[in-house]
């Protein structure tokens, strides 16, 4: 997985709350058997009209902001459906940090399995923030330190640790379970005995 | 947490699956089910392949084909995409040794259809999917809640899952509920409550003597749509009613296992005077049908009231949310939701596409035709139920009153396959979500329960199942 230390760009804004995984890539796209490809599809009924050409005024579609490596959204982002191929859009686009004041719990969680990195804000900041991206102001994300800095102004965030190690490191979640294998077949043995019906396969 | 301190539910399914309490202060938690589909799967697989990773405990997983399935003249998949997809599921799950319920397979349907009905989803166990629906387990007191596609390798791969233990929220709901009111309205009554993000961060377990006496079919409904609240799962505690549907399906205990699990189940209710860290109780004779007028869940409101009006929202946020939901819905603010006209009618989903609500159905619409410029479809939740619905010969009354009868799948609520509305075509849907172009692009989905979606499809327009004879 991509590393996630620092990150330096303007940020795009997008003030819309309940921003779903419906919108952040709609079904026709989850037909595919592979991760990447996305990103050309991010936010594709906003994006584009019907006849697929880009809506010249949706905010990704507009100088600076198509270039954007981080988005400042409305609350509880991410919300509604599991598809991990919202982060995986997201990611293809070229975003690998979104700011909101709340995220879906499932969302954020996808994020961490493919190097992006979800900050929560405070309201307060929020409001801050999207005006700093409104007006192109160049934001600098450092993960070590967790600031947020943006024309000399710092609004720190809070990481929970082993998210935190994750990224930085850009560790892979399965490599560290695996390391667990006998506790694993220990709780399996374990288990067979106090609830057979469930553990029929285990010898 | 002493061993001896009152638990709640989810405090002893949790602890029960604790593999290891990681130092980084994260929990390894063992998977007893995992549930696959052919659109979260297919990238999983392909990571497995890539690291020469097996995966570890292969009778652990049952696969079917859902989400992207057609649901007339299936033989051959027309759709390149969509039939490569579900190849590739059937390819996976043989290459793997994981049961796969094919598409001809009268078992085949939509996965939290099929888990429960099989007896799959048991009491006490711990579930994922790599669906946001998975919370329909909870309804048989298991933990279970959806995951992403990197979640879906790592159960296949460890059959487990790393975690933070969620907290717990518990949501009482006192007394019968009121005349042409049902579990759909009582879920779409908390969603309006505590809002789409107000279960965040929680396991919402449902309690009170209002849930007492529902079936396991509307309990279903219920913790169905705990997602849309924003929680990762629901549950409710296991009962005589929870022991009597499980007995004697395909994939329940049998013999001396049975009393065992019985024992077992029965020992898993929340304690009295265990701690939530959030409560809320609702009396029961608050709620009304239920339908939603906005673009997501929460936009909901009485069937006998008015589409709101954005200046009455609290915050400037709000007020610029329901200015966009209306402008998309294509409604008036002080709109009768009596007065809204309809295009098309859902009946169907892992929410409302069980047996139970092809009944009601059929009970509303019996001997009368659905309005002339209305087009119905039924999609059964899974082969069984309509194999159980047309022994019954509810397909009769259902078609004969004017609705498309289909094979088993997810169909319109999210429309990935040929199953969707147009730009501005309004439909009462008994599916979970109504935001912006989930049942096709520019298309108006108006939630409510199967009964007031039938009475809705007779009278034209949305109907108050109150009113209706």
């Amino acid at each position: 997985m991509d590393k996630f230390i620092t990150l330096k760009g303007i940020a795009a804004p997008l003030p819309i709350v309940n921003i779903d995984t419906d919108m952040i890539i709609p079904k026709q796209f989850l037909k595919t058997i592979k991760r990447t490809g996305l990103g050309i599809s991010l936010f594709y009924e906003m994006r584009y009209d019907h006849q697929g050409q880009e809506l010249k005024n949706f905010i990704l579609n507009t100088k600076p902001f198509n270039q954007s490596k981080i988005l400042v959204a409305g609350d509880n982002f991410g919300c509604g459906s599991s598809r991990e191929h919202a982060p995986w859009s997201l990611k293809d686009f070229g975003i690998s940090c979104i700011i909101s004041t709340s995220f879906a719990d499932i969302f954020y969680n996808n994020c961490f399995q493919n190097g992006i990195l979800p900050i929560v804000v405070s309201p307060e900041n929020s409001k801050k923030l999207m005006d700093f991206a409104s007006d192109q102001k160049e934001f600098e994300i450092d993960l070590p330190s967790q600031n947020i800095s943006v024309e000399g102004e710092k609004i720190g965030f809070d990481i929970e640790p082993y998210r935190k190690e994750r990224l930085i490191e850009g560790l892979d979640d399965i490599g560290i379970t695996m390391n667990y294998e006998q506790s694993i077949t220990d709780y399996e043995l374990l288990q067979k005995k106090n609830k057979p019906w469930i553990f029929k396969d285990i010898k | 947490m002493s061993t001896d301190s009152p638990k709640t539910l989810f405090d002893k399914i949790w602890s029960d699956h604790l593999v290891k309490q990681r130092d980084d202060g994260t929990s390894l938690l063992y998977i007893d089910k995992h549930l696959v589909h052919e659109v979260t799967s297919p990238q999983a697989f392909e990571g497995l392949k890539i690291a020469s990773r097996p995966v570890r405990r292969p009778s652990a997983t049952v696969a079917v084909a859902d989400h992207n399935v057609p649901t007339f003249n299936r033989e051959n998949i027309e759709d390149e995409q969509s039939r490569i997809q579900v190849q590739t599921l059937a390819n996976n799950t043989k290459e793997h040794g994981i049961e796969y319920f094919e598409l001809s397979d009268k078992r085949q349907g939509i996965v939290h259809i099929i888990g429960p009905e099989q007896g799959i989803t048991q009491p006490g166990m711990t579930m994922v999917c790599g669906d946001s629906h998975t919370s329909t387990h909870g309804a048989f007191g298991a933990l279970a809640f959806g995951i992403g596609t990197s979640e879906v390798e790592h159960v296949l791969a460890t059959q487990t899952i790393v975690q933070k233990p969620a907290k717990n929220m518990r949501i009482s709901v006192n007394g019968d509920l009121p005349f042409g009111v049902t579990s759909k309205d009582l879920i779409l009554y908390i969603i309006g409550q505590i809002g789409t993000a107000g279960g965040n961060g929680h396991v919402i377990e449902y309690a009170g003597s209002s849930l007492k006496p529902l079936s396991m079919e509307s309990r279903m409904t219920i913790c169905n749509m705990s997602i849309e609240a924003g929680a990762r799962a629901g549950l409710i505690s296991p009962d005589q009613i929870t022991f009597d549907y499980l007995k004697g399906r395909p994939y329940a205990p049998t013999d001396e296992h049975w009393q065992q699990a019985i024992d077992y189940w029965s020992s898993l209710p929340s304690d009295t005077d265990a701690f939530y860290d959030k409560e809320l109780v609702i009396n029961s004779s608050e709620i009304a049908p239920m339908v939603t007028w906005g673009t997501s869940p929460e936009d909901v409101v009485a069937v006998s009231g008015l589409v709101p009006d954005p200046s009455s929202a609290k915050t400037e946020n709000k007020k610029k949310s329901i200015e966009r939901s209306l402008d998309y819905m294509g409604l008036k603010s002080g709109t009768k939701i009596t007065d809204i006209k309809l295009d098309k009618i859902f009946i169907g989903s892992c929410t409302n596409g069980r047996i139970e609500d092809l009944r009601s159905v059929a009970s509303i619409v019996k001997n009368k035709k659905i309005a002339p410029h209305v087009e119905g479809m039924i999609v059964p939740g899974s082969g069984l139920v309509k194999l159980q619905a047309e022994e019954e010969g509810l397909d009769v009354i259902l078609k004969d009153a004017g609705f498309d009868w289909r094979e088993a799948g997810c169909s319109m609520c999210l429309g990935m396959n040929p199953d969707q509305l147009k730009p501005e075509e309004r439909c009462a849907s008994t599916s979970n979500r109504n935001f912006e172009g989930r049942q096709g692009r520019g298309g108006r989905t108006h939630l409510m329960s199967p009964e007031l979606a039938a009475a809705s499809a007779i009278k034209g327009s949305i109907a108050d199942i109150r009113d209706f004879d």
